[in-house]
This record gives structure tokens, sequence and C-alpha cells, in this order.
């Protein structure tokens, strides 16, 4: 064990800890989403998330055709690369969401099937989807080519403000902030919020609930595809079975924050993130996995409501 | 404006609610549907909402048949639902919950100042609270903004379930003169209550609904009078 690193590293730890919390977020919210107006863990989203980091390999590679050995790009080249590969990322995960949840969930749904069922069918389609991916790249991981090289703002009391990192903790806030907009202000926002509080009185004021359904789904999809673009940028790689752990610690963030609430979502990713950093500075990094479990284990023991509560923007009262 | 409800039956598993249910509710009528609890009064309003599936018979709106309809478009047909426990969204304001009652209606911002300003006038209340959240509001105030919400779409028929259930007698007595009020404005209504003796009042017909079976039809007035259905359900029968 090593606790000096908490105060020599303390800032450069909060930075990689906020960077790597809030892709965390961005994921989770492809659970809360859901979960809020079905009641459903979509356990398929952590592959939708492996299939957006390919999405972001194919666009880079295949489509800009920038080879993995190539040359960071700069100026106006590498912001439309970046673009094109984050947008293209995030409308991959976001129709493959909606399509899930057309072929997994909607006809259980429309048969009042028991959510089991539903569970059930979700580890399939991730069960199928990470094992497609592993036949088409062979288990090989993939290296994604390093287009935005990694220069630094500069260094404040030992962190370095590394752009990657600055783009992973910048993106999602922005991504939050609309979100929240979006959800509260907004007509389709509020018919997200009423259907999550009650599918029934939803339908009474007129609102299409399989509608509302698809958008959730899609919104999921946007952010889990938007998080694959920000951790292939940041970690340069990715495998078959990247969604896994990935899986395993967004739904964590998820039920730490509370399932089913957006900025529970947020919060959740961010002290989980945190947690990992520090548990694998001191206890070692092979320590990592077991602190998300850890955390998960616990939450689920003690509070399994989460710290913010069970809800869509705090409107279940 | 006709609602026309033929040889209904509606099972909740292998249970069978209702049993072969026959109303009608022309235009320009309040319609009191009369029954003791389990009978299947809100079984019925939500199936001619289209939140429970029907076994067998028909509904008709206008002379279209409804079987085909989902639920949310009803309300754009013009059937509008003040569901039994009022289901109000608790964490939106009153005027949050009013937008919604008009979700499908895609109008000018003057109509819905019209439509906002004819239900603060039935309901002054709510006015006064336009931005607080729906789920602290009395149980008298969810009603009327439950009420006013239904209202937001329109409606040519506005099924109410149970208006009266746990307030105390003068709102009881208000949200009944506001039924007649939104009745005279040219809203049909089809009531559901337990409280026979102001639903009898103020309808013009009614139906004794007994546990999923329609044992009584008769001008509203007429059962006011009846010794039978004063002793089950007005409680001062002759002894
Ligand atoms: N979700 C459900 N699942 C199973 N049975 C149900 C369900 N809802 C209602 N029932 C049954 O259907 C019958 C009719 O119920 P319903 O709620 O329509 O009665 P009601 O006349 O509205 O009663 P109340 O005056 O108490 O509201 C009852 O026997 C009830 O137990
Ligand atoms: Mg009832």
């Amino acid at each position: 064990m090593n606790f000096s690193v908490v105060t020599t590293q303390f800032w450069s730890l909060v930075l990689q800890g906020l960077a790597l919390g809030l892709i965390y977020s961005l994921v989770a919210l492809g659970y809360t989403m859901v979960y809020g107006v079905l009641r459903l863990i979509n356990f398929a989203n952590s592959e939708i998330f492996m299939l957006g980091t390919f999405a972001v390999l194919w666009v880079e590679i295949e489509l800009l055709g920038h080879p993995v050995a190539a040359k960071p790009l700069g100026g106006f080249e590498l912001v439309y690369t970046l673009v094109i590969a984050l947008v293209g990322s995030m409308i991959a995960c976001a129709v493959l969401a909606v399509i899930v949840e057309l072929v997994a969930y909607r006809r259980l749904r429309a048969r009042g099937a028991s959510r089991l069922a539903s569970l059930i069918s979700a580890i399939g389609v991730s069960i199928f989807l990470m094992e497609t991916m592993r036949m088409f790249t062979e288990s090989r991981p993939r290296t994604a080519p390093r287009l935005l090289e990694k220069w630094s703002f500069g260094e404040i009391a030992g962190a370095n403000f590394r752009i990657d990192t600055m783009l992973a903790i910048v993106a999602p806030i922005i991504i939050f902030v609309i979100l929240d907009q979006f959800v509260n202000r907004s007509r389709l926002g509020k018919a997200i919020r009423a259907v999550s509080l009650s599918e029934e009185n939803a339908k009474l004021m007129g609102i299409n609930i399989n509608r509302v359904i698809s958008l959730t789904f899609l919104i999921g999809g946007l952010t889990t595809g938007a998080a694959a673009f920000l951790y292939t940028t940041v970690y340069e790689n990715t495998v078959f079975n990247v969604g896994f752990n990935m899986g395993i610690a967004a739904f964590t963030a998820a039920v730490l924050g509370g399932i089913g609430n957006i900025r529970g979502a947020f919060y959740g990713g961010l002290a989980l993130g945190m947690m990992e950093q520090f548990a694998s500075a001191v206890l070692g990094s092979q320590w990592k996995a077991v602190t998300v479990f850890v955390v998960l284990v616990l939450i689920l023991l003690f509070k399994p409501n989460g710290l913010f509560g069970e809800a869509v923007q705090q409107t279940r009262t | 404006m006709r609602l026309e409800i033929k040889d209904l039956r509606v099972h909740y598993g292998k249970i069978e609610a209702i049993k072969g249910v026959s109303v009608v509710v022309n235009e320009g009528e309040i319609v009191t549907l009369i029954g003791a609890n389990g009978a299947g009064k809100t079984t019925i309003l939500k199936t001619i909402s289209g939140l429970r599936p029907v076994s067998s018979g028909s509904i008709s709106f206008d002379g279209q048949d409804l079987n085909k309809i989902q639920a949310h478009e009803r309300v754009d047909l013009g059937i509008s639902q003040v569901p039994e426990g009022r289901g109000i969204f608790a964490g939106m304001t009153v005027l949050e919950n009013l937008e919604m009652g008009k979700f499908n209606r895609k109008d000018r911002k003057n109509e819905m100042d019209e439509d906002l300003d004819r239900i603060y006038t039935l309901f002054p209340r709510l006015k006064e609270r336009t931005s607080q959240a729906g789920g602290t509001l009395s149980g008298g105030e969810q009603q009327m903004l439950a009420m006013g919400r239904a209202l937001m779409a329109r409606p040519k028929v506005l099924l109410l379930d149970e208006p009266s259930m746990g307030l105390a007698p003068q709102m009881i007595a208000n949200i009944f003169r506001i039924i007649t009020e939104i009745n005279k404005q040219g809203v049909t209504i089809l009531l559901v209550e337990q409280n026979a003796q102001q639903a009898l009042q103020r309808a013009h017909r009614a139906y004794i609904l007994e546990t999923g079976n329609v044992t009584k039809e008769a001008k509203a007035s007429d059962l006011l009078n009846d010794p039978a259905v004063r002793e089950a359900y007005l409680g001062t029968g002759a002894h």
C-alpha cells in the first residue's frame, strides 16, 4: 500500500478520476434513461458501447483513411475528423439502441411479458452482439490511431492538463447540461418525465408511449456513443469485450447515483471514477475492477435506491 | 357525440370483471355510473380510454369502433379521463400539468392562453398556484387540477372517476357544481361515483353496476326516489 501518492499526486488523480468518471456517467445515462421509463435494465447497453468504440475506429481508419500509424492531425482536419468520429459513434449507438428496443423488448412488452423475460432478452442481445464482434475481430484487440496529439495545457500542482483528459471532462459536462435542459424544458422531455412517473396517466394525456420509449433508447444511445468516442480517444484501444468492465462500472455508477435519475448518473459516475483512481493508486492497479464491484455490492446492500434516489430528474416525490 | 358500449366484457387474467355491460352516453348528457367497491366502474372507464383491452363486445365513439384505436389516439378523438386518484404528475408544476393535458394539440400560443383562462375561471385556485408542484396540492386542489388538465384537450366527452373521493363536503359540493358548469359549456360527461346522492342530483341518466353487470338503468331523478336504490346506495332507505 502506498498512501503517500494520495498527497503527492492528489490533483493528478482527481483529473484522471474526473475523466474516467464522466465517461462512466455518459454510459450510465444509457441505463438510467431506459430504466426511468421502462423499469428495465438494458443490459445490452454495454455492448452498444463496445460497438461504438469500433465505430470510432472504423470512421477514423476506413472512412477518413487514417491508418493506425498515422501522424497526429492538426488544425481544421483534426477538428472535423474528431467531430465526424464523435457524431458517427453517437449515431451508430443511437440507431443500434433503438433497434435493440424494437427487436428485443417491444414485442415482449406488447404481449405483457414479465420483467424477467425482458431481462433475459437483454442478456441474450448482449451475448449476441459481443460474440458477433468476437468473430469479426478474431478476439484481437485493436489500436486506435493517435490523431489527437496529447499535448498539455500545462501543469498545475503536479496535475497534467492534457488535451484528451480535458476533452473527456468538458464534453460530458456539456452533454449533461443539454440533456438536463431538454428533459426539464422541452415538450418531449416532459413526456419522458410523464411516462417515468406513470405510464397510464401519460397515455391519458395522449402521449404515445412507444415513441417516448424509443426516444429514451435514442438518447441513451447518443450519450453512450459519445462515451465510446471519448474512451477510444483517451485510451486508444478497444477489444470485443471492452463493454464488460465498462458495463459493470457504468451500471454501478447509475445505481450509485440512483438509477432512473439523470443527475444521479452524473454524480454516480464522478464518484465511482474518483474512487477507482484513488483505490488503484493506493492499493495497486489490480484493485481497480475490485473497487467497482465492492461499491456495487455495498450500495445494493445498504442504499439500493442510490445516493440521489430513484427518479428521473427529481420528479418523483 | 355519442359513446356506445355494447355487451362489453373485460378480464383481468382469468377473472371476468365486466360481464356484458351496455351503456350509452348521448351528446350533452351527464350520465352517471353508480356501484359499490369492486363493481367494475374504474375498469369500464379504463377500457373506454384504451388502458384495458376488450375481451368481447364493442365501444364506439361517434359511430367509430374504438377497438383498433390506441389509448393516446382516443384523446385526440375527444375522449379525456380524470382517473381515480387524480393522476397528478407530482414533480411537475401546476402549469406543467395543465400543459401535459394538451400534449397533442399543437395550437397557437393564444389558444393555449384561451384554454388556461377558461380553466382558471372554473378553478380560480389553480391560478394562484401555477408554479407550485402538483404533488404538494391538497386533495381538492389536485382534483381541480386533474379536471382542468383533462379539459385542456378540449374533450367532447369527459370521463370522471370518483371526483368526490376523499374530499370534505364543501369541496364535494363545489366539484359537483363545476361538473354541471362544464356540462353547460357543452362537454358531455360520464361520471363514476359512489356518492350517489350528489351524482344522481346532477346527472340526467344513471346506470347501476353490480359486480360487472348493469342491474338498473333509469332517469337519475327516478333513481333518487327508488326505494331499493335509496336503501343500497343512499343509506336512507325505509326500514
Ligand atoms: N389490476 C387488476 N388486477 C386484477 N384484478 C383487478 C385489477 N383491477 C381491478 N381488478 C378487479 O376488477 C374488479 C373491478 O374493479 P374496479 O377497480 O373496476 O372496481 P370499481 O367499481 O372502480 O371499485 P372502487 O369503487 O373501489 O374504485 C374488482 O373485483 C377488482 O378486484
Ligand atoms: Mg374505481
